[in-house]
């Protein structure tokens, strides 16, 4: 079977920094795949690659059967990928609700005219927008807080934005850059939680970045280990966790 | 929740008529001098002009320093309409308003992928690039301006206008395309993840708000009779911009506060030009230094009002409709 | 002086001194002969506009900041250089020493009260001050000095040079002089002193500059000393070429040296030379080849052109946002 998202050959240089190389990851639906390495590994300059916002110095990258090399993140965002960003990128003054409308933008057919006038489809679709999004805070215990500004949320809550706001997307594949940033040990495990039904409840296909070790073993099915822009180890938890090399790369030569 | 919607809209064209008829009256029966008469004209036109912008500058948080411009094209055109044409009035307002829009849609796509300040520059170089060219274009005057331009704004249209702007823009904003705007002020990389063509509503946002000025500007040339290249510099871009500011950026009801209270101080300091220009400059010294949102910040006055009423205080009253 | 002059751009220009011609200068019949005059025209122009780009450049270097008050620096430049002249009887270069001084102190004095609060604000924000201060020091000049334009006392002989069929001013020779030893001045500054190599930590990464112990705050606020007394300086070079000042004087060559700046690179020393080089040059082209209307439009359309196809300029290089 095809995998859903698949690269070959992908890479990134900036002048003469390679950034990433040789990147030959894929994944098939469903799975929850995770990409772990030191910092400034490379780990999200392949989001960025992979979402758009940098165009690959080599390489391809297939999404659902189509190239999505030169396109535009919005572009790719429509075919069924959203990310969530490593330092959290909300729409501060806007109230959490709003937040989580915005991402159904392009699911909204109503045009200009319907809009200024408040006709056709304008009710109908607002109200379900509406509901969509409140039902969504729910499920992320959002819903007390919905009209209150994004800003002034709690950093834990205000992650939890991001995820609703990428699921509002309605993706197949959703990146998720260092979820468990910032939690304690309780606000991980009940992310982890989190993440496995998420996956199971929206039939989503999750790759995701972090450093928090205890997430990554408990919940990623296979993990890909990047060290200096080049893929260093690819396995199940297992296989990486008893990998000497990855045990290099992490914690330097002597174990 | 349409029905409520539509409600508001109800009450909102109905508390417009009541303050029209209000207006009217007082101007038909001359109970109002002629100053008050002209300014309550250059209100009108202030609030369009204002409101517009406040959707570039406000909503979509671009930064256009041209919009006079734009305010130019929509005076000529519709003066040539009326005047070499001899369209019906309200033909040569629509058309100036389809120019300025024209325009501001082939001006908006090449430069709207430029950020803050290069945009700011931008905006204004064409808003001078277009008055320098109707300086150069002698069938509409030159340098001396159009003028024998029928008069034909009335009170009546002024305000119709303003009300149909004002309806128009606020419920843009609260619409998915308004919501795309808001998106892109906030944080235009998450924007796009979101799934958003930022390019395509900043463009959006520019030639919708160019389509309202370049109104203001053919009510202008009709109520004045004239028209000339140095009502259109980017001093007046910068006038129309301190409104918006004053204001609050992104609040509808505060370019209203912030155009009627520049108006008058206009109108109080006529005699003293410099003084004017100085109190002008002082105000966007001190506004930046210490209220950078302006009189409402980016609430609506209606929004905060009904929220203390229907909350106890806790609500923000941002964009989002009260429940 | 002995013939008749035509003022076009900033400076005026002589005219050949046997008969008078009308428009542009025409000496003898070769189109090559005229080209070269023009240059010589434009590089005297150019070298003003580089002084005052320079300006603009370190300050955007710097602080990311379009110092819209930058060109009425320049104009009171002229005014304090007129009043060493007339008032103090001074001669030409302590006048333009004082002016370079003075105006150094009044863009510090600037940076510190209405730039240096704001500088984590949005940019929106100080891009609005900035054009409050331009106001204000326009209006308050304009107040305090009369709009009246003032005449420039000679403080440098207006003897010509012909050469050839050549036009040459003392005046021109000593514009560019002094332009080109303060350029020389500052890229010695800029490259070999200790606070020069600050500001070019600084410009770089502020909060690693900062760790490294340079003082931001004195950094930025020595660039705005330099900067603004170039722009003082050209003030008192203009003042003493065109002969007249007025309060309004700055917002042409203002908004024309920052396109220079934008031309050459912005934030980039040597470009903001050559692109006040270019910009001069062009600028006397068109006027003497084409048409002097248009001259201001020519400005304004190297400023699209130059943002739409390469807006980092001619020297610059890419920046990415870290996502």
């Amino acid at each position: 079977m095809e995998p859903l998202l698949k690269t070959s050959n992908l890479s990134k240089s900036f002048g003469g920094i390679k950034a990433v190389q040789d990147f030959n990851i894929y994944l098939h639906s469903g799975e929850l795949v995770g990409l772990i390495g030191p910092n400034g590994a490379g780990k999200t300059t392949a989001f960025n690659l992979l979402t758009g916002v940098y165009t690959p110095t080599t390489g391809t990258i297939t999404f659902d059967g189509k190239s999505l090399v030169g396109l535009k993140p919005y572009k790719i965002t429509k075919l069924g990928i959203a990310r969530t960003f490593q330092n959290i990128r909300l729409f501060d003054k806007l109230t959490v609700l709003d937040n989580v409308k915005i991402a159904y933008h392009y699911h909204i057919k109503y045009t200009l005219p319907e809009a200024i006038l408040r006709i056709g489809r304008y009710g109908s679709e607002e109200e379900l927008v509406e509901k969509k999004a409140i039902e969504l805070l729910s499920i992320f215990n959002l819903t007390d807080k919905k009209e209150e500004l994004a800003s002034n949320l709690p950093y834990g809550q205000q992650r939890r934005l991001e995820i609703a706001r990428a699921l509002a997307v309605q993706p197949k594949l959703l990146l998720l850059d260092e979820p468990a940033a910032g939690m304690n040990p309780q606000e991980t495990k009940e992310l982890m939680d989190m993440i496995r039904w998420i996956r199971k409840t929206f039939a989503l296909t999750i790759l995701l970045i972090e450093h928090d070790m205890s997430l990554v073993m408990g919940i990623c099915e296979r993990i890909y280990v990047l060290e200096f822009g080049k893929m260093l180890a690819h396995g199940t938890p297992d296989e990486i966790k008893s990998n000497t090399e990855v045990i290099k790369a992490y914690l330097g030569e002597e174990v | 929740m349409i029905k409520r919607l539509r409600k508001q809209d109800a009450i909102f064209l109905l508390i417009s008529f009541v303050v029209f008829a209000a207006f009217q009256f007082l101007i038909s029966e001359r109970i109002l001098s002629s100053f008050w008469r002209l300014n309550i004209a250059v209100i009108c036109l202030n609030i369009i002009l204002a409101s517009s912008l406040n959707l570039i500058n406000g909503v979509t948080g671009q930064f256009s320093l041209g919009h006079a411009g734009f305010m130019a094209v929509g005076a000529y055109v519709s003066a040539v309409c009326t005047m070499f044409f001899h369209l019906p009035f309200i033909c040569s307002i629509l058309a100036g308003a389809a120019a300025a829009g024209v325009l501001g849609f082939c001006i908006g796509v090449p430069t709207l992928h430029l950020q803050g300040d290069y945009l700011a520059i931008a905006t204004l170089g064409m808003g001078e690039i277009i008055r320098i060219t109707i300086l150069n274009i002698p069938q509409v005057g030159g340098a001396s301006g159009m003028s024998g331009i029928p008069t034909e704004t009335t009170f009546t249209w002024l305000f119709f206008c303003m009300i149909v702007t004002l309806f128009v823009l606020k419920n843009i904003i609260n619409s998915n395309q308004g919501r795309a705007c808001l998106s892109v002020r906030e944080n235009d990389i998450a924007a796009s993840a979101m799934g958003i063509n930022t390019t395509e509503f900043k463009v959006f946002a520019f030639t919708v708000a160019s389509i309202f000025a370049g109104l203001a500007g053919g009510l202008f040339s009709h109520y004045f009779g004239i028209a000339h290249p140095s009502s259109f510099t980017f001093m007046r871009s910068f006038d129309i911009m301190t409104m918006v500011v004053l204001g609050g950026l992104g609040s509808l009801s505060g370019s209203i506060i912030g155009a009627v209270i520049l108006t008058f101080i206009a109108a109080a300091m006529q005699s003293y030009p410099e003084y004017r220009m100085i109190v002008y400059a002082l105000l966007l010294i001190i506004l930046m230094l210490y209220r950078p949102n302006g009189i409402c910040g980016d609430k609506e006055l209606v929004s905060v009002i009904l929220g203390r009423f229907k909350k106890g205080g806790k609500h923000d009253g941002t964009v989002a409709e009260n429940k | 002086m002995h013939g008749r002059s035509i003022r076009y751009g900033v400076l005026h220009i002589p005219i050949e001194i046997e008969g008078i011609r009308r428009g542009a200068i025409m000496l003898g019949d070769t189109l090559f002969l005229q080209f070269i005059q023009q240059l010589i025209n434009g590089i005297s122009l150019g070298s003003i506009y580089a002084l005052i780009a320079l300006g603009y450049t370190m300050v955007y270097g710097i602080m990311k900041l379009i110092n819209f008050a930058h060109g009425d620096v320049y104009m009171v430049g002229a005014y304090v250089g007129f009043f060493a002249a007339t008032a103090v009887r001074l001669p030409f270069f302590p006048s333009i020493l004082l002016a370079m001084v003075v105006t150094g102190i009044l863009g510090m004095a600037v940076e510190r009260l209405a730039y240096k609060p704001l500088r984590h604000s949005p940019k929106i924000a100080i891009l609005t001050t900035a054009i409050g201060v331009s106001l204000f020091l326009e209006y308050t000049t304009m107040l305090v000095l009369t709009p009246q334009p003032r005449t420039f006392p000679p403080l440098l002989p207006e003897t010509i040079y012909t050469v050839g069929g050549l036009i040459v001013s003392f005046q021109q020779l000593v514009i560019l002089v002094v332009s080109i030893i303060l350029m020389i001045l500052l890229t010695y500054v800029v490259n070999r002193t200790k606070m020069g190599k600050a500001m070019r930590a600084v410009s770089y990464d502020p909060d690693a500059a900062q760790l490294m112990g340079i003082n931001v705050d004195k950094t930025i606020s020595f660039t705005f000393f330099v900067g603004s007394s170039l722009a003082g300086a050209a003030g008192v070079l203009v003042g003493i070429y065109y002969n007249s000042i007025e309060p309004l004087m700055g917002i042409m060559p203002g908004m024309k040296a920052f396109i220079a700046a934008v031309l050459g690179g912005i934030g980039i020393i040597p470009g903001a030379m050559a692109g006040g080089l270019i910009l001069g040059i062009v600028e006397a082209l068109i006027s003497g080849f084409i048409s002097s209307t248009f001259r201001d439009a020519a400005a304004f359309a190297i400023l699209i052109i130059i943002l739409l196809i390469k807006p980092t300029g001619l020297l610059g290089k890419n920046e990415h946002e870290k996502v």
